[in-house]
């Protein structure tokens, strides 16, 4: 067990673990991962909110399986075997959505299936979970999980906020009479076009803010 | 790196692969009643939209159970089938059958208006899969009392407005018939005369989505034509 290892569980490196893809080693806007599903779902918080979390749970999960067998996995088919674990926690995620949650799985619909497929979790056990212990392997996975679904939830309060009036199904708008003097919801904030640009626009703040983010050519 | 041998990797991919299996096929199970359940729920759910009462998955059973009392199945004649619970009939494996065989569910409804409705399930294919839903009828058994859709898998913002109340609504009050001629509701691209007692509004962008709900509808309804013309009052 790691825990018993001389490295303390939460050390200054464990916790960079987690904080560094919340930030600027972030999965969605730093290293452009796993855009077509945070376009996709972010509509409303809801099902954004969902996804983020089956995401976090397969990340953290496959993370902790891969690297705990990262010393039995024959090399040559090491990306097989990541995908079936990869695939394997997908199926199960979705099964329990659907007989948990099964109002949010419908709208979820063929994104669930396609987190396999998520360039993120891949990219996590191939660049590290392969190579670390199982404990910083589930951090790691967590921060990852956490730095996605963070995005999804900005974009996803956007977009709800300015095109439904909304937030998290609650009609705030509506409460407050803003349409009796003239408002109305932005129906192009619902099109799948404005999450490109919401995420665009979370990216010009975060480099703006932090220069060294921006690439040189 | 280590070197594995062939036999090591055949032994490993075999057993993953068996783990993996024992897995899924356990949680398939452990899960199905769940499952089942929702969809059972989801189906009352649309039923009692189609006739207008709005139901939460948390009430559904229960308003199912107060609303529509009976239900039967008929064959494509028009005569009662005995013995088949219409509930449990998939309309996706009728649709395959000779149409002399098939099944034909019909559930009896009485919403708090007095109206006695009755409810066809209904079922086709949109642009890049299935779409059903359901359309209940008045006593007359010609005008549209209430309609609602579903989809699998339509085009969000386009053919997928199909579900909304919007679209639905619009069926309200159309006629299936023209006297004794079967007619259908037609789904009119570039929207509908004000005065067409057959016809709604297209969805702009969703056409094919729209004329596959349009077959749908002319499809199943008039299936079920022996049964609507002998009972009307």
């Amino acid at each position: 067990m790691s825990t018993q290892e001389k490295e303390p569980m939460f050390s200054a490196k464990n916790v960079k673990l987690f904080t560094a893809p919340l930030g600027r080693d972030n999965p969605i806007t730093i290293q452009v991962l796993g855009i077509c599903s945070a376009l996709a779902v972010t509509v409303k918080l809801k099902p954004a909110l969902v996804m983020a979390l089956s995401v976090t749970v397969v990340i953290a999960v496959s993370n902790v399986v891969i690297a705990a067998m990262r010393k039995h996995i024959p090399d040559r088919i090491r990306i097989i075997v990541q995908l079936v674990v990869i695939a394997t926690m997908v199926i199960l995620v979705d099964q329990f959505l659907k007989a948990f949650v099964f109002d949010v799985s419908k709208q979820l619909s063929v994104f669930v299936g396609l987190i396999i497929t998520n360039c993120i979790i891949m990219g996590r056990l191939e660049g590290f979970a392969m190579a670390n212990k199982p404990w910083p392997s589930f951090i790691d996975g967590l921060g990852n999980g956490a730095g996605y679904g963070i995005i999804l939830i900005i974009v996803s309060f956007f977009r709800e906020f300015l095109g439904s009036g909304t937030i998290y199904g609650y009609p705030v708008l509506e409460k407050l009479g803003i349409y009796n003097i003239g408002y109305e919801n932005n129906g192009m904030m619902i099109l799948p076009p404005m999450a490109l640009i919401v995420v665009g626009m979370i990216i010009w703040v975060q480099r703006s803010r932090n220069k060294s983010l921006i690439e040189h050519k | 790196m280590k070197h594995f041998s062939n036999r090591y990797i055949f032994i490993f991919s075999s057993v993953m692969v068996i783990t993996v299996a024992i897995l899924l096929s356990l949680a398939a199970t452990l899960l199905q009643p769940f499952q089942e359940k929702n969809l059972e729920i989801e189906k009352k759910k649309s039923m009692l939209e189609s006739i207008g009462i709005p139901a939460t998955p948390a009430d559904a059973e229960k308003l199912y159970d107060k609303y529509i009392k009976e239900s039967f199945v008929l064959n494509s004649n028009g005569e009662v089938v005995d013995g088949v619970n219409a509930f449990t009939v998939v309309l996706r494996n009728e649709q395959k059958k000779q149409l002399d065989q098939q099944y034909l569910p019909v559930f009896n409804a009485s919403p708090d208006d007095g109206e006695k409705v009755i409810i066809i399930p209904v079922e086709g294919k949109g642009l890049w899969g299935p779409i059903n839903g359901y359309i209940s009828l008045m006593s007359d058994l010609n005008t549209i009392y209430g309609a609602t859709f579903d989809h699998k898998s339509e085009t969000p913002g386009l053919g997928a407005e199909i579900n909304t109340r919007g679209f639905e609504d619009m069926f309200i009050g159309k006629k299936l018939y023209d006297d004794t001629k079967f007619i259908s509701v037609n789904v009119i691209k570039g929207g509908s005369k004000p005065n067409d007692i057959h016809g709604v509004d297209a969805i702009s962008g969703g056409t094919i989505t729209s004329k596959g709900l349009e077959k749908m509808l002319f499809d199943c309804i008039s299936k079920y034509n022996d049964y609507l013309l002998k009972n009307r009052n």
